[in-house]
């Protein structure tokens, strides 16, 4: 007999908490430097070993988490090397040519390719390899580059809502909203577009004073190498996605056929190793996703779903779908997108597809509020201030409380509009 | 006389040639550059809100460190060439408007260049930064128009009904 089942369901409750609590608390605080997953594995085996989930929903959720995972370590190997292949350098290339010396045209610009990248390489591309490139360009350019870096981080969060692959919670809500690719793509494309061009508007006000600031004369410089191989690759994956959903394959084969060609692009001209392959699916991110997945559907089993449930609003209507995201929203921001997400998806998926993607405009939108994505980080980061960094707060505040609402609320009508239209 | 010159991006040409100027007799000129901190700690904090990648990517934040240092030299270096004269390069890393007045200290000049918004002449024409600094100096400060500075036309019209100010 299950240890939990012999003790009964509090202590099967109270051990869930505890360890969805022990787990997210390591992942902010990382103790010794060590990898989230080294906490977050044997909580899920824990959790599994005293029966405070039974086998059937653990199978059920590493059905459920497995293809996301692949989809996700194919991404982040597809992101690696389009950096390889210089596609990164060349976007700052692009960006300066656009720019023309304007810091003005330079945020046009870094709005255009952060969102597009964001949106096919996913968010985590966009903050570990477009940013770096964005803050050189406006370096090179003489230009403030606040701005600039403001906007990849900020486009990393709100421009992330287009493709299942372009944030991790998208992936997570895509296996649990039934939609296929393309329908996922055709109702976020138009709450997409209108949450990136409300943050291009508040960005416009908001740092006039740094845009206006002027920069160097233009410098002449040479024209990119085209990443022609990266572009191609990366464009077949795009149709590919397209084409299995249309024949019913699941999409991250086509994710994986991507990154298998650019890996074994550089395999073949020894530019990596297959180490390097290995890492640059982040293979300790995977598990620690895999394992905080069985605990919070433990915690959802042991009591959560109930006391949860009558949480988020019913129904279809634009208010309710306001309420659905405003509440994500604010669960992003308390403890993390992810956890939010993982929390909320069951109790958003018996409501519908247009629920699922309300708890997405929520915790992707979300998080540009608090610095470093929730609050939980926030305060960790300011006990041990080694990592203060000396971020104006107050700054990142002010404009998370303008762009956050001014994205959200128009993005989550645009939404409605597209359910109305195309139907969830 | 000790002339230190706050150099900020887009507009510091303006601030070199100002020294040249209005101050040729300076013996002892400080280009001065302060990093903001809290660009690169924009993309740290962006890396922490990624829960879970702790160690499979690198921290984007340690590598803007590193670019800012490169092209704040790079500044340095351009401004020292414009201004084709002897000069200490100093670069400083902190809260930008602090770090310019402890710098200012025992100058006999502070050059500065108006860092607002330039579009509608009047008080927005200084940010915070520029408008701290003007506050707290702890010398004379020269104030300049990154480009020619506007002629007398553009200053607007008085009001229809000016206030009475008491004349004592």
């Amino acid at each position: 007999m299950p240890l939990a089942a012999a003790l009964g369901s509090p202590f099967a409750e109270t051990l869930s908490v505890v360890l969805l609590a022990a787990v997210l608390v390591c992942a902010v605080v990382r103790p010794f430097d060590w990898p989230e997953a080294v906490v977050a594995v044997p909580a899920a085996g824990l959790v599994l070993a005293t029966g405070a989930i039974s086998w059937d929903h653990v199978r059920a959720e590493a059905a459920h988490l497995g293809p996301v995972i692949g989809f996700l370590a194919a991404v982040l190997v597809l992101a690696k090397f389009c950096d390889d292949e210089g596609l990164f350098q060349a976007c700052g290339a692009w960006m300066a040519r656009w720019a023309a010396g304007q810091p003005g045209r330079l945020l046009t610009a870094v709005f255009a390719l952060a969102s597009a990248i964001t949106a096919v390489l996913s968010l985590d591309a966009t903050i570990v390899l477009l940013t770096p490139v964005v803050f050189a360009t406006a370096a090179r350019m003489g230009t403030r580059p606040k701005p600039h870096v403001y906007a990849c981080t900020h486009l990393s969060n709100t421009a992330s809502l287009l493709l299942p692959v372009s944030n991790l919670t998208n992936l997570l809500a895509f296996t649990a909203s039934g939609l296929s690719f393309t329908r996922f793509a055709a109702l976020m494309v138009l709450p997409w577009l209108v949450a990136i061009g409300a943050e291009y508007v508040v960005f416009r006000r908001f740092f006039a004073r740094d845009l206006a600031a002027g920069a160097l004369p233009q410098r002449a410089e040479e024209p990119p190498d085209l990443p022609l191989f990266a572009l191609i690759t990366v464009g077949c994956t795009l149709a590919g996605f397209v084409l299995a959903s249309a024949v019913g394959i699941d999409p991250a084969w086509s994710a994986a056929a991507g990154a298998l060609v650019l890996a074994t692009r550089a395999l073949v001209r020894r530019r990596t190793t297959a180490l390097t392959v290995v890492r640059a699916a982040a293979p300790s991110f995977l598990a620690f996703v895999l394992a905080l997945g069985i605990v919070v559907r433990a915690v959802v089993d042991n009591g959560l779903a109930d006391a949860l449930d009558s949480l988020l609003p019913e129904g279809g209507s634009p208010a309710a779908l306001l309420g659905i995201a405003a509440i994500a929203a604010v669960l992003a921001n308390l403890i993390n997108n992810l956890p939010a997400v993982l929390v909320l998806l069951p109790l958003a998926a018996d409501s519908g597809a247009g629920a699922v993607l309300a708890v997405l405009l929520g915790v992707n939108i979300g998080p540009n509020l608090t610095y470093a994505g929730s609050l939980a980080t926030l305060l960790w980061r300011r006990i041990v201030h080694q990592h203060e960094h000396g971020v104006d707060l107050k700054e990142f505040t002010r404009l998370g409380l303008i762009a956050v609402p001014a994205a959200l609320v128009p993005a989550v009508l645009a939404l409605w509009v597209s359910l109305h239209f195309i139907g969830g | 006389m000790r002339v230190v010159v706050w150099l900020v991006e887009g507009t510091w040409p303006a601030c070199v040639d100002a020294v040249r100027t209005h101050a040729p007799g300076a013996t002892d000129v400080v280009l001065l550059h302060v990093a903001d901190p809290g660009v690169p700690g924009l993309a740290h904090g962006a890396f922490a809100g990624l829960l879970g990648r702790g160690r499979s990517e690198p921290d984007p934040g340690d590598l803007l460190e590193t670019l800012g240092t490169a092209s704040a030299a790079e500044l340095l270096d351009a401004a020292a060439e414009r201004l084709e004269g002897p000069a200490t390069r100093l670069e400083r890393t902190g809260r930008v408007e602090r770090e310019v007045v402890a710098a200012a200290e025992g100058a006999g000049l502070l050059v500065l260049a108006r860092d607002g918004d330039r579009s509608r002449l009047g008080p927005h024409s200084l940010g915070p930064a520029g408008r701290f600094v003007v506050d707290h100096a702890p010398c004379p400060v020269l104030l300049v128009w990154p480009e020619p500075a506007p002629d007398v036309t553009t200053i607007p019209p008085p009001p229809p009904h000016p206030p009475h100010h008491p004349h004592p």
